[in-house]
């Protein structure tokens, strides 16, 4: 054989693994994606007492798949002056990042989607944060005022917030002790805690700038409809506009990940180490099959003869997947357990983590661009620093000192919410004095981004 | 083989992108090929198995430095800068130390080539598992060997951003 092919040969079977979940990533995410899109859009819904999205299938379940087809054959309009390489290169980038943060997650002990790199968190949010260029660029090549006004705002929104999304990150390494994304949760499940407990700050701080960071409400400054029609997408349209918008919702999924692997003990079903819990092991198979016996429920209701039929096929791939959850409570079959119990708990949190994002966006109100900036760099930037600290002390206190764990942690987070009280009064006290003196055509630095 | 077809992908990129860079007018397209070279270099630091130097490029030079240029350059007027001349008239000397720069090179390459473990050399890829961890060999060598560099450095940088600060603060 000639050696050339013998070294492809070699190469595809060392890497199959990883060669396939590319692939994966690349076919399966857009799906999830729209039909996160209409789970927001029932949620919303629902939150407003209204149904959503009804006519396409049962429910709106095909909905997605219309609104894919109907994204892919709309005209796709380049704007007369726009720069036709840039226009082009930004969604590209915008995707490209987040598709490619999504490869070093790992969504169980044994089922991860590449290696496990030695920098895997870093990896992980270092890749994610290029998605910026896209906005940026693609604001530029617009060559549209509105455009570049939300390019501005989410580039100075996101480098402020990046910083404080890194401190809380870093509060929660400290504790793990390792960038590999398994051995993270490893340190959790030997220390039988999720490090939310023990650094309860820092994940707040996390979720806050994880928001900023994914441009939602209510920090989607860069996109504010009622003042920059849609931001750096305002020229976008068709294929592009997809792109933009699956980059936006896959990190989304890229920043739960990261939030449930660090803090909320990623792969690990609740109370992992507690024996009298293992009843929680049904739970999985056991709520899909629920979901399942809805469906078939709900499937008598339907109008028409074609959304009986699809709702028992929903109902019947519920069930399916029940069963296949159900299989490791077979003894033989417990080797299966981790992989796919994992799985389940990693996705489970993950969706939490954006209900929450969603429940969000349609409960707040919008903030203010200096709103934005003052929150960013007056309050989440020095708690998150003073985090750190407090984190580390309690360590100190644990390791050298001979501390109970949980009076170290309480004593530090004390402190931290004290800093946290005061900074607070602080910039309140800053606002009022800067509302009374300054009079009120002065624009602060932050102000000039404002639009 | 394959370690050779990575290198040379990541090296012809890193050098075409970075000619592009330099021969753009406009301003937008030279930074983006800037990133193009920074992420091509990361990767080449990735295959040399430095993970922790090729995630530190992608963070501070793709991810921070390159994003306060774009901004900076969105600032600016670019179609006034277009109008002036870009390229400096200084061909002939810049040529002239370029060649020199090159002819240098070349000749230390030369001369080492019989010298092992110099010159120009393709080793063989060492296996993964025989290194140690690279970040912890960093974290090591930075607070145990050097502790005290560090130390400065930090406050040297320290002391750079609390003078930038006072110098952008508006006075009053």
């Amino acid at each position: 054989m000639h050696p050339n092919l013998q070294a492809l040969l070699v190469f595809v079977q060392n890497w199959w693994v990883e060669l396939v979940s590319g692939v994966v990533i690349v076919a399966v995410v857009p799906l999830i994606t729209g039909y996160l899109v209409l789970m927001e859009r029932k949620l919303m819904a629902d939150m407003q007492a209204r149904l959503g999205p009804m006519r396409v299938g049962p429910h709106g379940l095909l909905q997605p798949i219309a609104d894919a087809v109907k994204l892919l054959i709309k005209e796709d309009i380049i704007p007369d002056n726009a720069d036709r390489f840039v226009f082009w290169l930004a969604p590209v980038v915008s995707m490209t990042a987040a598709l490619t943060a999504m490869g070093a997650i790992a969504f169980g002990p044994s089922f991860l989607v590449a290696r496990d790199i030695n920098v895997g968190l870093l990896f992980v949010i270092g890749v994610s944060s290029l998605g910026l260029f896209g906005i940026v660029l693609g604001g530029w090549a617009s060559n549209s005022h509105y455009s570049i006004m939300g390019a501005l705002r989410s580039t100075a929104q996101l480098v402020s917030y990046e910083t404080a999304a890194g401190l809380a990150l870093v509060s929660g390494l400290l504790l793990a002790g390792t960038l590999k994304i398994r051995a993270i949760v490893q340190m959790q499940e030997s220390l039988g805690v999720w490090f939310v407990f023990l650094a309860p700050v820092a994940f707040f701080i996390y979720v806050v700038a994880s928001i900023a960071e994914t441009n939602r409400a209510p920090f989607d400054l860069p996109e504010a409809e009622s003042e920059l029609v849609a931001g750096y997408m305002t020229e976008y349209s068709g294929f592009r506009w997809a792109c933009y918008f699956l980059g936006e919702y896959a990190n989304m999924i890229v920043v739960g990940a990261v939030a449930t692997t660090l803090f909320l003990g990623g792969w690990l079903r609740p109370f992992p180490n507690v024996h009298w819990m293992n009843w929680l092991d049904v739970l999985p198979a056991l709520s899909i099959a629920a979901v399942g016996a809805y469906c078939v429920y709900r499937a008598g209701k339907q109008p028409a003869r074609v959304q009986v039929w699809f709702m028992w096929g929903v109902a019947l791939a519920c069930l399916a997947t029940a069963l296949i959850l159900a299989a490791p409570l077979y003894g033989p079959l417990s080797f299966l357990q981790p992989g796919l119990h994992g799985a389940f708990w990693f996705l489970l949190k993950i969706s939490a983590y954006i209900y929450l994002f969603m429940w969000l966006r349609f409960t707040l109100p919008r903030y203010r661009f200096d709103q934005l900036m003052h929150l960013g760099w007056y309050i989440l930037i020095p708690l998150a620093i003073v985090n750190v600290l407090a984190v580390g002390v309690a360590m100190i206190l644990e390791t050298e000192y001979g501390w109970n764990r949980w009076l170290a942690l309480v004593v530090t987070t004390a402190f931290t919410l004290a800093a946290a009280l005061f900074l607070l009064r602080l910039n309140d006290k800053r606002s009022a004095t800067a509302s009374s003196a300054a009079p009120p055509e002065e624009p602060t630095t932050e102000d000039s981004y404002a639009g | 083989m394959l370690d050779k077809v990575i290198f040379f992908f990541f090296a012809g990129v890193a050098i075409l992108s970075a000619g592009l860079m330099v021969t753009r007018r406009n301003a937008i397209h030279s930074a983006v090929f800037l990133i193009t070279t920074l992420m091509a270099t990361a990767g080449i630091f990735l295959q040399l198995r430095a993970e922790f130097i090729f995630i530190a490029q992608i963070i501070l030079y793709v991810g921070g430095i390159m994003v306060l240029f774009i901004f900076v350059i969105m600032l600016v007027r670019l179609d006034v800068a277009l109008h002036q001349i870009q390229f400096s008239r200084q061909k002939w000397v810049a040529l002239l130390v370029t060649v020199a720069l090159a002819l240098e090179v070349g000749v230390m390459l030369w001369s080492s080539r019989k010298v092992p473990g110099q010159g120009f050399l393709l080793p063989n890829a060492v296996p993964a598992a025989g290194l140690p961890a690279n970040t912890e060999a960093l974290a090591d060598s930075l607070f145990k060997a050097y502790l005290l560099p560090f130390e400065i450095v930090s406050v040297l940088l320290l002391v750079a951003m609390v003078g930038a600060v006072v110098m952008a603060k508006k006075r009053t």
